[in-house]
């Protein structure tokens, strides 16, 4: 394992909802080309922490946070950042599946759209581009033209995959992306965090440890708004640090 | 991907685009703001005549004389605030059963379309109720209705003469009717829909203590929403301030005192209606605008009160869940 | 035992009354529907649309009357509908601060409900009065008047209930807000939208008052800058009159009025009932 670059630097990061402290003192690297996993209880502040990566948090009035995520070079909390560019390449992909009001194809289109100046063969290239890798090409290639609302639920998922990627991100953040699927779309989007990870940084929040311990190579743990034990994926499972770690991994509480 | 220059550029026109777009939808929120404004201005302006030559006495004044130039608006004044009255007090009840009916009652297949023929009521257009006030009810309500009330009411004290004079059919009566018809719609579906957000588990436990749904309704329902009933009879009253073609056709446009329901009288948006485009000379038009400006200013008092009652219920619903 | 016959009673009693106020609901939209068809279909003949209004005694039909009422409602909507969704947008998409946001919401609500004929005064008194002569663009003016609250109010609320995770999707992208709000968000409250538009074209269609001192009415056809023929006011003008003829095509015109206003309040249902996807 060499060459590892930290793709996101996290120093000392605090998150408040208003008065309530949702994240303390969180420091961590997030890897380039690697899979890093967040688990922990509801409430631990995983998905909060994630939304502090693409800066999803400021479309709210009372969210805010505090401390630095250094991202080439640059800390993307500061105020000057532009936060669409920021966006548009640390993509995101939600819960549940949010498919826009529109056809498959104007799906992928739309965030592609936004940043590049594409002749329609080019997008047409690009879209079945970011369906294969999200391997939904097959199933989707003769109904381009139909609504996205039209697919199943685990295929609305992958097309937002698809639509995540096709913008060429360099940080890809998966919240919970499975756990409103059925166990075989689950496995589909599993293989996809593998296929994937050759060109992205992946950061994956689960509540399935099973999940984690399936698609990732380091694994962070938190509770309570805290960060416990962050390293390689192996090592949290098999040899965890802490004993709390522990207990939450073998199941003795949460 | 392409050069850096021209995605700063990119950028740069983004957030000039939003800031645009922004600013656009925000001046055309304020101009609905403004609009209100604009609305009193330029009643008060056009008023300014009359509000010069008859001062506080316009309202007391009840004298309404083009050939002398004479004009108190108190027969209007009263006239439509007696007509509401009377919409509310046939009204209020009736849409309060509507309610009881449309939440606790009616079977659930028929709530829908039941509902929906209520909706219906409230988007007869007003000139429609006017027609059939004119041509069908006023002369079946003479035929039948007016000397059975009048007899039978003749011996009671003061009641009586409520409804005595000829039996002509239009008249202050008639015209209160039609508006509580239209304006039941609107009252019974703000109750209808305020009666829903009441927490099944409230209604739940008092069922479970052997309560009859009547004790239900009239104890838990109607306490809980209290508010939002009387927001919604607020609004039913507003409606009913201003209506002005079903009140026209069959309130009789009589600008005389009434002594009896059953006479001809005369409300602000019907002495509007019937006289404004036939004004002659300034003093009329200005004084027709200033009666405009005070049916504006009552309603607005009374339907900013429903507004406000309403989003008590709304807060206080909030913080309970 | 006589205390709970008692309560039952009250009971019974008081639910039977429920049942009576729908009966009486019901009883005058039967009604009123039944005089609307049985007055108005005996009215109802090819001239109505192709002749003009009549003198009475003479034969003619309401056809200047349909135009002009249907030229003003369209212009009143086309002047009305896009300011309602964009002040509409304004308080679903940034109306989290600030003072603007509550107030815009406030008064709309009151406008909502505003008596329509002052309204009319209004016009007659920024418009009419200093161009010196009624018009149908006054009309016009003052029915957009009556289409921006209904539509403020539906825009905001059906942008409501797009689901906040669609924004954050489109945000996630990197979309800038306008864009967001264009192609995402009034895309998904599309068929709201509408729904809310074609509400206010029923609303306004079946309006008299405030065309009253706007339009006022014309016996022929006349251009939007002259006064302008429609349904209403000569339904009004003719019920008025002593004349029978005159009372056959107000009768006529009712019904279409009704027929209109009805038949677009059961589509916009409909509409909010099964939102189409696209």
């Amino acid at each position: 394992m060499t060459g590892l670059t930290p793709k996101l630097a996290v120093k000392k990061l605090d998150f408040y909802y208003g008065h309530f402290h949702a994240l303390k003192n969180i420091n961590l690297d997030i890897y380039e080309g690697k899979v890093t996993a967040f688990i922990g209880p509801s409430g631990c502040g995983k998905s909060t922490l994630l939304r502090t990566f693409n800066r999803m948090y400021g479309l709210y009035p009372k969210q805010r946070a505090e401390g630095e995520i250094n991202m080439n070079g640059r800390n993307l909390l500061d105020s000057d950042v532009d936060l669409n560019m920021l966006r548009a390449k640390v993509g995101m992909v939600f819960q549940k599946p949010t498919p826009f009001p529109m056809s498959i194809y104007d799906n992928i289109a739309f965030g592609v759209k936004l940043y590049e100046n594409l002749s329609k063969p080019d997008m047409d290239d690009r879209v079945e581009w970011a369906l294969q890798k999200a391997a939904l090409w097959n199933e989707a290639k003769d109904k381009l033209k139909q609504s996205g609302l039209g697919l199943s639920g685990g295929q609305q998922q992958r097309l937002c995959i698809a639509r995540a990627v096709a913008v060429k991100p360099e940080v890809l953040l998966l919240d919970e992306p499975t756990s409103a699927l059925d166990p075989i779309s689950t496995a589909h989007i599993e293989e996809l965090v593998h296929e994937l990870k050759q060109d992205y940084t992946i950061a994956i929040v689960t509540h399935n440890m099973q999940q984690a311990a399936r698609v990732s190579d380091y694994t962070a743990y938190m509770y309570l708004g805290e960060l416990i034990e962050v390293g390689q994926t192996d090592g949290i499972f098999t040899t965890p640090q802490k004993k709390a770690t522990e207990d939450y991994i073998t199941g003795k509480f949460g | 991907m392409t050069p850096p220059q021209s995605q700063e550029q990119r950028l740069k026109r983004q957030r000039v685009q939003d800031r645009l777009f922004r600013g656009s939808t925000q001046f055309f929120a304020f101009l609905v703001l403004a609009l209100l404004a604009g609305i009193i201005i330029s009643l008060f302006i056009g008023a300014m005549p009359a509000i010069k030559h008859f001062g506080l006495g316009f309202i007391t004044g009840t004298d309404w004389n083009p050939v002398t130039e004479q004009f108190g608006g108190w027969n209007s004044i009263t006239g439509t605030l007696l007509s509401s009255f009377i919409a509310l007090l046939i009204g209020v009840p009736v849409s309060f059963g509507i309610a009881i009916f449309l939440t606790e009652l009616s079977p659930v297949w028929l709530r829908r379309p039941l509902g929906m023929a209520i909706e219906l009521l409230a988007g007869v257009p007003s000139i429609i109720y006017g027609m059939w006030g004119l041509f069908v009810f006023a002369p079946w309500f003479a035929d039948n209705i007016q000397p059975t009330l009048a007899e039978a009411t003749v011996n009671i004290p003061l009641i009586g003469a409520l409804f005595q004079g000829p039996p002509m059919g239009i008249g202050m009566f008639t015209a209160g009717l039609i508006l509580s018809i239209m304006v039941i719609p609107f009252i019974a579906s703000v109750m209808r829909d305020v009666f829903e957000i009441v927490p099944a588990m409230l209604k739940e436990s008092a069922y479970g203590l052997g309560c009859t749904t009547w004790e239900v309704v009239w104890n838990v329902v109607l306490p809980y929403t209290k508010n939002g009933v009387i927001g919604g009879v607020m609004l039913g009253l507003g409606r009913a301030l201003g209506e002005t073609m079903a009140v026209t056709f069959v309130i009789g446009n009589a600008h005389s005192g009434i002594s009896s329901l059953f006479d001809p009288a005369t409300s602000i948006a019907a002495t509007l209606a019937n006289e404004f485009t036939e004004a002659t000379g300034e003093l009329h038009t200005a004084s027709l605008i200033e009666l405009g400006m005070l049916l504006f200013v009552i309603t607005f008092v009374v339907l900013s009160l429903s507004k406000l009652l309403l989003l008590r219920l709304e807060k206080s619903e909030g913080s309970n869940t | 035992m006589n205390l709970y016959f008692r309560r039952r009673l009250v009971n019974t009693l008081s639910l039977t009354l429920s049942l009576a106020a729908m009966a009486f609901g019901l009883f005058w939209l039967l009604w009123i529907l039944y005089t609307l068809l049985k007055n108005g279909l005996g009215g109802l003949s090819l001239s109505l649309f192709t002749q003009s209004t009549p003198a009475p005694g003479s034969p003619g039909g309401l056809a200047n009357a349909i135009l002009g009422s249907l030229t003003m409602a369209g212009a009143g909507t086309l002047i009305g509908t896009p300011i309602g969704i964009l002040a509409g947008t304004y308080l679903a998409e940034f109306g989290e601060r600030g003072w603007l946001a509550p107030a815009t919401r406030f008064i709309n609500d009151i406008l909502l409900s505003a008596p329509s004929i002052v309204i009319g005064l209004f016009i007659y008194e920024a418009y009419v009065r200093h161009v010196g002569h009624f018009s149908g663009w006054a009309g016009a003016l003052a029915l957009s008047l009556l289409v921006i609250p209904v539509v403020v109010r539906t825009t905001e609320n059906m942008l409501k209930l797009v689901p906040n995770t669609m924004r954050e999707a489109a945000y996630a992208l990197g979309a800038p807000q306008w864009k967001m709000v264009l192609s995402i968000s009034l895309r998904a409250a599309k068929a709201g939208v509408l729904t809310g538009v074609l509400l206010a074209v029923a609303r306004i269609l079946g309006e008299t008052a405030p065309l009253l001192f706007t339009a006022l009415n014309n016996q022929f056809y006349s251009n939007m800058n002259q006064p302008m023929a429609n349904l209403p006011v000569v339904i009004f003008q003719y019920a008025m009159s002593p004349y029978e003829d005159w009372h056959a095509l107000a009768w006529a015109g009712s019904l279409l009025i009704g027929v209109f206003v009805l038949g677009l309040n059961i589509v916009a249902r409909a509409l909010v009932r099964n939102p189409s996807q696209h």
